[in-house]
């Protein structure tokens, strides 16, 4: 019947055609094995802690290149720096790298007093210290516990954050934020240590080790984590120095360079700690450097703390440092200063003065060029991840994607300070 | 205290400050490598010893540098733009800092060149990380350099049509007349 023949004929048709495309399949399927998957990781991918983006080709589960894509969030700083008077450039700092933005800041302010000849006295220095390494704990914090959540180990960082907030908390009775902090002042601090602040870092500093300890002991030798980060990203001193690593990421590589230890600043020289290096550069070398670095912060906050000179907290230096607020009612003097101080109207000299400070990631320098205005000429920040992130392609490179995210997630790359 | 913050100090500055004998060990040692006439403009602010070169000699200056035994000044801390449009024929300028961690010695070498021929070589072939340091200061200030594997835009979008750090380009429109640079800077 005609439905038979219509039936016969599309099953002959419908063969003839699957085994058509059979044929074209074929060699297609065979070469699945040189077909390159391109791989889009990012911008807003959730384990890359930020926005930065890398188109990746994987060959199955190997990546074979990588590109990253960097400035999604960025801001112009240095243009923005050209406009503004010192004081305000602050706010600027605290923005780049968030997890630890008073060494930023207090770095900012180290600059500028450089250029401007002021001595910070003793006290301001401790207190500045103990602020620095209270970033620095949080920032490694931040970075080993999220390293715990990439690897499928969520309770470290929960444990953790808890202990940032007690961080953040003490924080807020220093300046009065918490996350972008705009601490210190050029000459010193805006207040001095409160007895709350400071009894809040006396019971900080003994509960936090006993956490510390729980979290190492859940991570350091746990054989899961480490069969996920022993030997993962690699990387040799030689090549970190040509990628300009600085930080925990090259004295994981074994590079003991450290800034508090090579051009002491804010007083570090009178404190006693130790630079902790790695052997290989991995990911585990990272983290246990970072975990070590905590130990040795805890180490110059305890000291600090202990020895807190007394004296005044900010220098005796009425042109660049805000006078107290009922002076400023009743004498005409600090009316004026804090008048000109405020407007930017404050003589700065002319210059160029380099600073770098230890910060979270590596060395944070500031490049100040001064042609006597109220606002630099030109202001260049040396972002440690900027300068580091470059290497991560090549790390990432014969790994798979899961090591990919747990070898950007030991750097560290803080999008904010990338990005600038 | 600070080795630093001394020299910052002038009346400190005798002959005796260390950092100043080891500016002077670094400077002998430049102008043997180099000769003389190959560094002008030589500065010491705030302790940190600065010179400025050619663009024709920058390159071998940092090789030689990375290669040198003496003081071993082979680390690239940072390299930076910077625009001076009032100079006649040094409109652009590139500031490079070395360091030496093995004896803690930094320098500064700046180069300036026209803006309309703002040809520089690259140091990608000595430091991987001049990479984007270098793309940085090609988005920013427009200085190309040449053998440089991938020039192009890092920070800011790639048809961006200007290079936004130089100095012609104000922060605020440039229509506005209730804000003057003689009180809002520049």
């Amino acid at each position: 019947m005609a439905v038979n023949d219509t039936l016969e004929g599309t099953r002959k048709i419908t063969e003839e055609a699957a085994a058509q495309r059979h044929g074209q399949l074929m060699p297609l399927l065979n070469d699945f094995s040189q077909e390159l998957t391109t791989l889009n990781l990012g911008p807003t991918h959730p384990a890359t802690h930020g926005i930065f983006q890398n188109i990746l080709q994987m060959d199955g589960e190997r990546i074979v290149s990588g590109v990253p894509t960097i400035g999604y969030i960025h801001r112009a700083f240095e243009k923005i720096a050209e406009r503004r008077p010192f004081y305000q450039i602050t706010t600027l700092t605290d923005r780049m790298n968030y997890c630890s933005s008073p060494i930023n800041n207090l770095g900012w302010h180290m600059t500028v007093e450089k250029l401007l000849g002021v001595t910070v006295p003793k006290r301001a220095q401790y207190i500045r210290v103990i602020m620095m390494e209270l970033a620095r704990i949080t920032d490694h914090l931040i970075c080993n516990s999220i390293l715990g959540v990439d690897t499928g180990a969520f309770t470290g960082f929960l444990y953790l954050f808890q202990e940032r907030e007690k961080v953040y908390e003490i924080y807020e009775e220093v300046c009065g934020a918490r996350l972008t902090t705009n601490m210190g002042r050029v000459g010193g601090m805006e207040r001095d240590l409160s007895p709350a602040a400071i009894a809040k870092l006396r019971a900080w500093l003994k509960s936090f080790p006993v956490v510390m300890k729980e979290f190492e002991s859940m991570f350091n030798r746990n054989r899961i984590f480490m069969d996920r980060v022993v030997n993962v990203g690699p990387i040799s001193a030689e090549k970190a120095l040509n990628y300009g690593f600085t930080g925990p990421n090259l004295r994981a590589a074994g590079v003991d360079y450290d800034v508090r230890v090579m051009n002491p600043y804010s007083s570090y020289e009178d404190f006693e700690f130790d630079i902790p290096v790695g052997t290989n550069g991995d990911t585990y070398d990272r983290f246990i450097v970072r975990n070590e670095e905590i130990w040795q912060s805890l180490r110059i906050i305890n000291q600090a703390l202990d020895n807190l000179p007394e004296g005044p907290y900010h220098a005796d230096a009425p042109h660049y440092y805000l006078p107290a607020k009922p002076e400023v009612y009743k004498n005409m003097e600090a009316l004026i200063y804090h008048f000109k101080i405020v407007m930017g109207e404050i003589d700065a000299p002319v210059g160029e003065v380099y600073h770098s400070v230890e910060g979270g990631n590596g060395e944070l320098g500031f490049y100040l060029v001064s042609d006597g205005g109220r606002t630099p000429y030109r202001l260049h920040f040396r972002r440690p991840c900027f300068i580091y992130y470059q290497a991560y392609p090549e790390m990432a490179v014969g790994t798979t994607l899961s090591d990919a995210i747990v070898i950007l997630s030991s750097m560290n790359v803080i999008a904010g300070e990338l990005d600038a | 205290m600070n080795p630093q913050e001394s020299a910052a100090a002038p009346e400190v500055a005798v002959a005796e400050d260390p950092i100043k004998v080891q500016n002077a060990r670094v400077l002998s040692l430049l102008h043997q490598l180099f000769g003389e006439d190959t560094f002008t403009d030589l500065e010491e602010q705030y302790g940190l010893l600065s010179v400025t070169t050619t663009r024709e000699r920058i390159h071998g200056i940092i090789a030689g540098l990375q290669q040198d035994q003496e003081i071993k000044l082979n680390f690239l801390t940072t390299m930076c733009g910077i625009n001076y449009p009032e100079n006649e024929g040094r409109e652009l300028g590139m500031i490079y800092h070395l360091h030496s961690l093995t004896q803690n010695i930094r320098l500064r070498l700046k180069i300036f060149f026209p803006v309309a021929d703002p040809v520089v070589p690259t140091l990608t072939d000595l430091y991987a990380a001049a990479n984007w340091m270098e793309r940085e200061a090609y988005d920013f200030y427009g200085v190309i350099f040449t053998g440089h594997p991938n020039l192009i835009r890092i920070l800011n979008v790639e048809d961006m049509d200007y290079h936004p750090m130089r100095k012609q380009y104000p922060l605020e429109d440039g229509t506005r007349e209730d804000k003057t640079d003689l009180f809002f800077g520049r």
